[in-house]
């Protein structure tokens, strides 16, 4: 039996492939996924792991233990004595400190723009006299050892076409200076910093540049010879003051390494999400693919019953079948998800996110997940047409044109489907409308009831296929003549198939709906957000948008000549009654004209009276923490000063996009609260034109490159064009999907072209061309991608309307962006005609005689 | 394994009365559809088939000469009444058993000969031993191929094989596991007339060498005339039950229950 099974396969090999292909696509992405953030990983822990290669211990701060937002709060630098405290404990072979900062030194490219793409600019500040703690190599070149001097990472000197002995213009927290590049490096065994860059000073000079005078970030230890690094570690906490924090090298690049893994897991998670996606709808293709087959092998089975094969036997050859084809495209699948991997990357850097990466690292964990899943995932989509081919009787082996019998619970289906939509329902309800739910049994709960609508509706579509195919088959019937009208006809024929066969396209197209429609009220919502709060003319903000810049440059902006007010909006993360929340520091008597509140409970008027000691904070954390106007708070630095606050206004900024932080406080008690005292934004009113303006400002923070001066309208048009883009890596994400159904509609023309051989030849024999056989299969095939296009656009919208509703606290607009719509539409028909092509031309191809003769 | 299937001496005994019977159908009815568009295929069957015998069925069409083999063979179930496969009754088996009792006991000829297009000849004879997971005995199976003629045909697949040639790989196949009984259902039926001779040589062969019992529905008086045994069907009962008859007797007897 085993050999029949393998044989038949064997003997379909061009249909097992065009099968395999529906599985092989959801598979490379998943193994693509794991090789990209494997190798992301690898090279971040590299990184770490170099890095404290020679360094038994490391001294640093107490972090403040804060973050927001998925981002951690660095811990804020030491003073430079501990370094002499340190090298007074007797088992210290070694120590020498080092100044360390992820956001404030850019390089300038040749046209004196701050080279960024959405990834960390570091400025590290090394003493080069121990070269066991330094964490990089030097490619070229030397160390820097004065204030003039500087090393860059190896992958700007190359991207830039900077050699040893240029000049380079590195911004910091001063004014924009010139240095002479002294050498080249890089952090061993890694490729590629991805969009990251560094720069490395001497240790003073660091200091100098990054307001770090008299302090460091981090001390590495040596210890003496017999010393091992636990006892090293003992020795300083019993040294130290307990506000630092003393940890083995070990310890601290583990610590850092999971920091990022945070970051890798969540775009790993993010990417599986899209191949689990894909297989889903490869399921439909492999269950719909070998639905038809069997049915095909109806007669075949039932001689395999009379010759004594049993309903197991009968059972273990399809599911044979369907592990031949799991396994086959599972390790296709393994090994495109290489190539993917460069894709994905791609990808990224299309959107400007870089991410550092080594050797592609291809783990056996990826073999082992990519093989389970694809094989697993084929022989479950293969379980039903397997039971449904037990079902064949032996008596069918001497019926003409035996088809497969009705499954026991055919009518039962409708009952189903309907049960799958209720139980979907219950879920979507569930995991949107009630509170006091994990964010993961929430997303668990959203991901399984959206999968049970998906197949509920399936379930349902083959009663709706006969109305759904006369509307979309109207222009088949109009244009195709009678091609088009048998077009319709064999669409007819056989309901569940081309059920199955729409619903893969309609989870595809489902999904790109919800985005669009989703994504068209966030883009509105995005839009109004900005546009009730800013009043300014011009905007300044770090040339990313979000991470904080140097405050010398609203004080530049203040010499530009149609400069009418200049204030400035700090901000920093801080804990605030208990929680990590960020908080701005304003000029309170300059604030409105840059920025409008929407007062809950107090006016204007208000920031007068806010004193040092005042602060408005937002409604939605006033309510969470049952904050009142006149209670007071306690706010928590990450250096670890304590301001007592008071509530003077409760503001109802929109909860989509505040462009201001949970509490905001003057900018006097922010300073003195505050190491870090850097700007989200300046804004600046200007007499005249906000145009005409614009070049003045940039004229005057030319001195602070990484001040990015925008008109009001170009940074809503910048923040929407973000937006926008995040939006199109979704849809590519989501075109693989679409691209899984296009092999389902294939799959289902080729066969039902096989099975329809005889007839064929007959309608070739009574004079159809070749021409209007192709046009046939053709409308076919469009009037199922358009039952999939019907589906799943409404699907999409209500999908939308529903996650809308559940985020009713972010006030989203709902918004049905008709023209995209429309454009699925097209998509759908293109899908159709596409997907055509090789089966119209096998139809065409029939010889007609042959075709008659067809047994 | 299970004792019901394995006719013991006692059951043998009380189910076949002691004679050489291997098929039993008694008062055999069977119908097709529910209310006015009902229809009779069957109305009271009974007839034994004996040991090595060459049964033949014979009718016109619609006479229920296939359904009646349908439902010997265990394909159908009968409407009413029972049948008895070597000395098994087939009324309470399920699906697990009736299968066991096709590995055992049945063997099939088709008239589309049903081979699997993508095994061998070989492989095709030898289907129903491995699908019950058993070994031919080689020397006994090298001259199964020889009396059929397919020794030098065995690597062919089906499509390179000629209609006779494939209907003799169906009828070694049918042979191959020493089935109590062989039903064919019109196994010259889609073949030309002199392969079809050769066709029933060698049925007519088989039962005679190895005196394998064999029940063939046709409707061709010369494939009847080679049978022990012809049974003619009309409008769904036995309309007469002839011996050894020539092909001549065959035919008339055909006409006299057409005319009737």
């Amino acid at each position: 039996m085993i050999s029949v099974a393998l044989r038949g396969l064997a003997g379909r090999k061009f249909r097992a492939l065009l099968t395999a292909i529906a599985i092989v696509l959801g598979v490379a992405m998943i193994s693509g996924t794991l090789v990209l953030t494997d190798t992301i990983d690898r090279a971040f822990t590299r990184i770490f792991v170099d890095s404290y290669a020679g360094t038994d211990a490391v001294v640093s701060a107490k972090s403040p233990d804060l973050s927001f937002e998925g981002e951690s709060v660095a811990a804020p630098p030491l003073p430079e004595e501990v370094l002499d405290q340190v090298r007074k404990v007797p088992s210290v072979g070694a120590a020498v400190g080092s100044v360390f900062e992820d956001s404030a030194v850019k390089i300038l490219d040749s046209k004196g723009e701050p080279i960024v793409k959405n990834a960390p600019t570091f400025g590290f500040g090394l003493d080069s006299s121990v070269a066991r703690f330094n964490p990089l190599e030097l490619e070229d070149g030397r160390w820097p050892t004065s204030d003039r001097e500087v090393v860059i990472d190896s992958g700007t000197a190359e991207d830039e076409g900077f050699g040893v002995g240029d000049r380079v213009s590195v911004a910091t927290l001063q004014p924009v200076r010139d240095f002479q590049l002294v050498g080249i490096a890089q952090y061993g065994g890694v490729e590629s910093l991805g969009g990251a860059t560094f720069v490395v000073f001497d240790i003073p000079t660091a200091q100098k540049l990054l307001d770090r005078e008299g302090k460091l970030d981090a001390i590495s230890v040596a210890a003496r010879d017999a010393t091992s690094p636990d006892e090293l570690v003992r020795d300083l906490e019993g040294a130290l003051s307990d506000t630092v924090k003393v940890q083995t090298g070990v310890e601290q690049a583990e610590e850092q390494s999971e920091e990022v893994g945070f970051f890798v897991t969540f775009i790993r998670y993010f990417l599986l999400t899209f191949g689990a996606i894909a297989l889903f709808v490869g399921a439909f293709v492999i269950f719909n693919t070998l639905s038809i087959t069997v049915a095909q092998r109806t007669r075949e089975l039932a001689t395999l019953r009379t010759l004594g094969a049993s309903r197991r036997q009968v059972l273990g050859s399809v599911l044979l079948e369907a592990l031949v084809i799991g396994a086959l495209a599972s390790v296709i699948g393994l090994f495109s998800g290489l190539a993917l991997a460069s894709g994905l990357n791609a990808l990224f850097k299309a959107l400007e996110i870089e991410l550092p990466t080594t050797g592609l690292v291809f783990s056996l964990r990826t073999v082992i997940v990519a093989l389970v899943v694809g094989i697993v995932v084929t022989m479950l989509a293969g379980l039903a047409p397997a039971l449904r081919a037990t079902r064949v009787p032996p008596i069918s082996a001497v019926r003409e044109g035996a088809t497969l019998p009705a499954s026991r619970f055919a009518r039962y289906w409708p009952y189903v489907a309907a049960l799958m939509i209720a139980l979907a329902g219950a879920l979507l309800g569930f995991s949107l409308f009630v509170d006091d739910i994990g964010t993961t049994e929430r997303l668990l709960a959203i991901a399984v009831g959206v999968l049970a609508l998906f197949v509920g509706v399936a379930l349902m579509s083959p009663k709706l296929i006969r109305p759904l195919a006369t509307i979309v088959g109207w222009p088949a019937r109009r244009i195709g003549g009678a091609a088009g009208r048998l077009a319709q006809g064999n669409s007819l024929r056989n309901p569940g198939r081309t059920a199955a066969t729409a619903a893969a396209l309609m989870i595809g197209i489902a999904l790109v709906t919800f985005v669009a429609v989703l994504g068209a009220g966030l883009r509105d919502s995005n839009r109004d957000a900005i546009e009730s709060q800013i009043r300014a003319d011009l905007i300044l903000t770090s040339e990313d948008g979000y991470t904080e810049f140097v405050a010398g440059a609203s004080d530049a902006a203040k010499t530009a000549a149609p400069a009418r007010v200049v204030t400035e909006v700090r901000e920093e993360t801080a804990r605030v009654a208990g929680s990590a929340q960020n908080v701005s520091g304003i000029d309170p008597d300059l604030i409105t004209t840059g920025y409008a509140f929407d007062w809950k409970e107090g006016s204007d008027a208000v920031l007068a009276q806010l004193g040092t000691d005042g602060a408005i904070v937002a409604e939605n954390f006033a309510d969470d923490k049952g904050l009142l106007v006149g209670e007071s708070f306690t706010l928590e630095a990450p250096g670890g000063k304590r301001a007592e606050l008071t509530v003077k206004a409760i503001a109802d900024p929109p909860p989509f996009y505040p462009l201001l932080g949970a509490v905001t406080i003057p900018k006097q008690t922010f300073d003195s609260t505050f190491e870090r005292k850097r700007n989200r934004f300046v804004f600046v009113d200007v007499n005249g034109s906000p145009e005409a303006a614009k070049p003045a400002v940039e004229a005057a923070v030319r001195k602070y490159p990484d001040a990015r001066v925008q008109t009001r309208s170009e940074w809503i048009d910048k923040e929407d064009r973000e937006f926008q883009q995040f939006l199109s890596m979704l849809y590519v994400l989501l075109a693989l999907s679409v691209i899984v159904s296009i092999f389902g509609i294939i799959n289902t023309l080729v066969l039902s072209v096989f099975e329809r051989t005889r007839e064929v030849g007959m309608l070739r024999a009574v004079g159809m061309t070749r021409r209007q056989v192709r046009r046939m299969i053709r409308h076919e095939s469009i009037i199922t991608a358009l039952i999939g296009a019907a589906l799943g656009l409404p699907l999409g919208v209500f999908l939308a309307a529903l996650i809308t509703q559940a985020l009713g606290q972010f006030e989203i607009q709902f918004k049905v962006p008709t023209t995209q719509l429309l454009i699925f539409a097209v998509v759908a028909i293109v899908v159709g005609i596409v997907a055509a092509i090789l089966p119209a031309r096998r139809a065409a191809r029939l010889n007609v005689l042959n075709a008659l003769q067809y047994e | 394994m299970d004792t019901r299937l394995e006719p013991t001496a006692s059951s043998n005994a009380a189910s076949n009365g002691g004679s050489d019977v291997v098929v039993r159908g008694h008062e055999l009815t069977r119908r097709f559809g529910e209310g006015d568009t009902a229809v009779d295929a069957l109305r009271g069957v009974s007839l034994d088939v004996q040991r090595g015998q060459l049964t033949a069925v014979m009718g016109p069409s619609g006479s229920g000469k296939s359904t009646l083999m349908h439902i010997l063979a265990a394909l159908d179930r009968p409407t009413s009444g029972h049948v008895t496969i070597a000395g098994t009754p087939l009324g309470k088996l399920n699906d697990t058993e009736v299968t066991k009792l096709r590995r055992e006991h049945i063997g099939f000829v088709f008239q589309f000969f049903n081979l699997l297009p993508m095994l061998t000849a070989e492989e095709n004879v030898l289907l129903p031993l491995s699908i019950a997971g058993e070994k031919p005995e080689p020397d006994q199976f090298e001259e199964l191929l020889q009396k059929v003629g397919l020794t030098d045909r065995r690597k062919h697949r089906p499509s390179e094989l000629s209609g006779g040639q494939q209907q003799r790989v169906a009828i070694a196949r049918a042979l191959v596991s020493r089935p109590t009984v062989v039903f064919a259902d019109e196994p010259t039926g889609n073949l030309d007339s002199k392969t079809g001779g050769e066709i029933l040589e060698l049925m007519r062969e088989s039962v005679d060498s190895y005196g394998q019992t064999t029940m063939m529905v046709t409707h061709e008086a010369r494939a009847a005339a080679i049978a022990d045994r012809v049974l003619f069907l009309a409008d769904g009962v036995i309309a007469r039950d002839l011996g050894r008859a020539s092909t001549h007797d065959v035919i008339t007897a055909m006409d006299e229950i057409t005319s009737q």
